[in-house]
C-alpha cells in the first residue's frame, strides 16, 4: 500500500513490529513504516512450527533487494502457525502489511506482556 | 534499514529533481543520492525493458592533458593507452605498487594529448592525489574536473533511440565517445554503462543538468536509483569498487587480467605479472544460489573464500553474487556452500554474465 496506515485494533512495538492480539494467541507482522524503509521484499526465511519466541528478540528475518532485516518478537510465545504463502509472494509483506502480509501466529506464554506496546497513536507518534 | 541523511552531504546538480521525482535518498560516498523512486524491481525491469537515466553526478572526472598525456596514464593505468584511439573508451585499473586495486576507471581520449578519466565517487580524491604525485617526471599535468561535470547514464534498449531523438546527430558506437547537442545542450555523449545494456553516458556542464534530466524524462526515460544500479551491474558481473575490488586484491585475482597490460610498466605492474605467472590463490566468480536464501558481502565460503557482491537478481528471481573462491573450485558448474548468517547455502559457480538478453 502506497500511504502509511496503523490500524487502531494492533499493538506496536518500538522496532517497527505489530501484534494483533486474540485471546493468549497473537498475529505479528511488520509495519507499514518498516517494509516501507526496507522496500520490495524477496524473502522470509519462515522459522519453525513451534520455536519459541521471546518479546524483544530477533525471532526471524526479512529480506529486501538490498537488505536483510532483522525481526523482533513484539510478545512471547510459541510459534503456532507461519505464513507459508510468503515463501511464494513475499511482496504480500508490502503491499498489504496487515493483512495478506502476516508472518507468524504465535500462542502467548505472557498476555500480560501486552501491556508494555504501544498503540497505534502512540506509535505513529514515535516516527515524527 | 535505510540510513538516514544529514545535511553535511554534497549534493549533485539534481538533487531537486529527485526530490520531486519522489525518491529515496541515502549517503551514498558521502553524496545524498536517491536508492531507489518508484521501487528496485520496478527500476531494473525498466532498463531490462525500455530505457532508464541514471544521475552518476556523484562519479568524479580527472582530466590529464600535456604532450606526454599518453605516456603518463600509461605509467598510472593499466590497460595499454597506446591502444586507446581519439574518441575511444578503454576501461582500466589504477593500481599500488603491491599490485593492489585503487580503483576501477574509464578513460576517454578527447583528443592526441587530452584525456578525462571517470572516477569512483569514494575514490576520487585519493585517486587525483594518487594521480597527480605519480608519473610527474612526464610533461602533462592532471587536474580535477568534477566540479566541471554533471553525469547522466541513459540505458536500456531503446535509450540510444531516445537521446538520439533528441540529439543533433548520430550517437558513438559502444566505447567511443563524441560531442553533441542533446535537447539543445553541449556534451560529451560516451557509449558506455553499467547495466549491460545498450546506451549511453553524457558529461555535461552542471547547469544544464536539469534541462536535460527533464528532456529525457519527458522523452520516456524512467529515473532509476542506486538499487537497480547495483542489481543491474551484478546480473552484468560488472565489478563494484569497495565490493569486488579493493586494495586487498589484485586485478588477476578479480578475473580483470583483460585489462592489465604488464609489457607497458604500469605501476603495479610487476606484482601483477607475478600473479599472472603463477596464478592467483583466489578468483572472483558469479554464482547464483541454488535455492531460497540471499548472500550478501562479506558472507564465507564453507572451504575458504568470500562472498563479495551478493543480492537478489530480478531477472532471475535468486539470489546471485560474486566471490571470491580457491582456484580448483570456479569452473562452472562447480557446488559449494555459503554460511549465510548462520545457515548454509548452496552456490553454483556460474559463467559470466549471470544474465543475458537471450537467456
Amino acid at each position: 500500500m502506497a500511504q502509511a496506515s496503523y490500524p487502531a485494533d494492533l499493538k506496536y512495538h518500538a522496532e517497527h513490529d505489530w501484534a494483533r492480539i486474540e485471546g493468549d494467541e497473537a498475529t505479528f507482522g511488520i509495519t507499514w513504516y518498516a517494509q516501507d524503509s526496507l522496500g520490495e521484499i524477496v524473502f522470509f526465511d519462515a522459522p519453525a512450527v513451534g520455536t519459541v519466541v521471546t518479546k524483544d528478540e530477533q525471532y526471524t528475518e526479512v529480506e529486501s533487494v538490498k537488505a536483510v532485516s532483522d525481526v523482533v518478537a513484539p510478545l512471547s510465545g510459541e510459534i503456532i502457525a507461519i505464513n507459508q504463502e510468503l515463501s511464494s509472494s513475499p511482496e504480500s509483506v508490502n503491499e498489504d502489511p496487515y493483512g495478506a502480509g502476516w508472518l507468524v501466529k504465535v500462542k502467548l506464554s505472557d498476555p500480560s506482556e501486552v501491556d508494555s506496546l504501544m498503540d497505534a497513536s502512540t506509535y505513529e507518534a514515535s516516527l515524527s | 534499514m535505510v540510513s538516514d541523511t544529514s545535511t553535511s552531504l554534497r549534493r549533485t546538480p539534481l538533487y531537486d529533481e529527485h526530490v520531486a521525482a519522489g525518491a529515496k535518498l541515502v549517503d551514498f560516498a558521502g553524496w545524498e543520492m536517491p536508492i531507489q523512486y518508484a521501487g528496485i524491481r520496478e527500476e531494473h525491469n525498466a532498463v531490462r525493458n525500455s530505457v532508464g537515466i541514471f544521475d552518476v553526478s556523484h562519479m568524479g572526472q580527472v582530466e590529464t592533458a600535456g604532450p606526454q598525456a599518453l605516456e603518463r596514464l600509461q605509467r598510472l593505468t593499466s590497460n595499454d593507452v597506446s591502444k586507446l584511439p581519439e574518441g575511444g573508451a578503454q576501461y582500466s585499473l589504477l593500481c599500488n605498487d603491491f599490485g593492489g586495486v585503487l580503483d576501477d576507471l574509464f578513460t576517454y581520449r578527447l583528443s592526441g594529448t587530452r584525456f578525462l578519466t571517470v572516477t569512483n565517487a569514494s575514490n576520487h580524491e585519493q585517486d587525483l592525489a594518487w594521480m597527480q604525485h605519480h608519473g610527474s617526471e612526464f610533461d602533462a599535468d592532471v587536474n580535477d574536473r568534477h566540479a566541471d561535470f554533471a553525469m547522466l547514464a541513459v540505458q536500456g534498449p531503446s535509450a540510444r533511440a531516445l537521446v538520439e531523438q533528441l540529439a543533433d546527430g548520430h550517437l558513438p558506437p559502444r566505447f567511443h565517445i563524441c560531442q553533441r547537442t542533446v535537447a539543445g545542450v553541449p556534451m560529451l555523449v560516451c557509449g558506455t554503462g553499467y547495466t549491460g545494456e545498450d546506451g549511453v553516458e553524457l558529461l555535461l556542464a552542471p547547469e544544464h543538468a536539469a534541462p536535460v534530466w527533464q528532456a529525457l524524462v519527458a522523452a520516456g526515460a524512467q529515473p532509476i536509483g542506486l538499487g537497480a544500479r547495483d542489481t543491474l551491474r551484478l546480473e552484468a558481473c560488472f565489478h563494484l569498487y569497495g565490493n569486488d575490488l579493493s586494495e586487498q586484491w589484485d586485478p588477476i585475482s578479480a578475473g580483470l587480467g583483460w585489462a592489465c597490460k604488464e609489457e607497458t610498466g604500469f605501476i603495479g605492474s610487476d606484482v601483477i605479472a607475478a600473479v599472472r605467472g603463477v596464478g592467483p590463490e583466489r578468483k572472483l566468480v558469479p554464482f547464483v544460489i541454488d535455492g531460497p536464501g540471499i548472500a550478501r558481502q562479506g558472507n564465507q565460503v564453507v572451504g575458504g573464500g568470500e562472498v563479495t557482491s551478493g543480492s537478489f537478481s530480478p531477472c532471475l528471481e535468486r539470489g546471485i553474487g560474486m566471490a571470491y573462491l580457491p582456484p580448483d573450485t570456479t569452473e562452472p558448474g562447480t557446488r559449494f556452500q555459503i554460511d549465510v548468517r548462520g545457515t548454509l547455502r548452496d552456490a553454483v559457480v556460474e559463467r559470466k554474465p549471470l544474465y543475458r538478453k537471450d537467456s
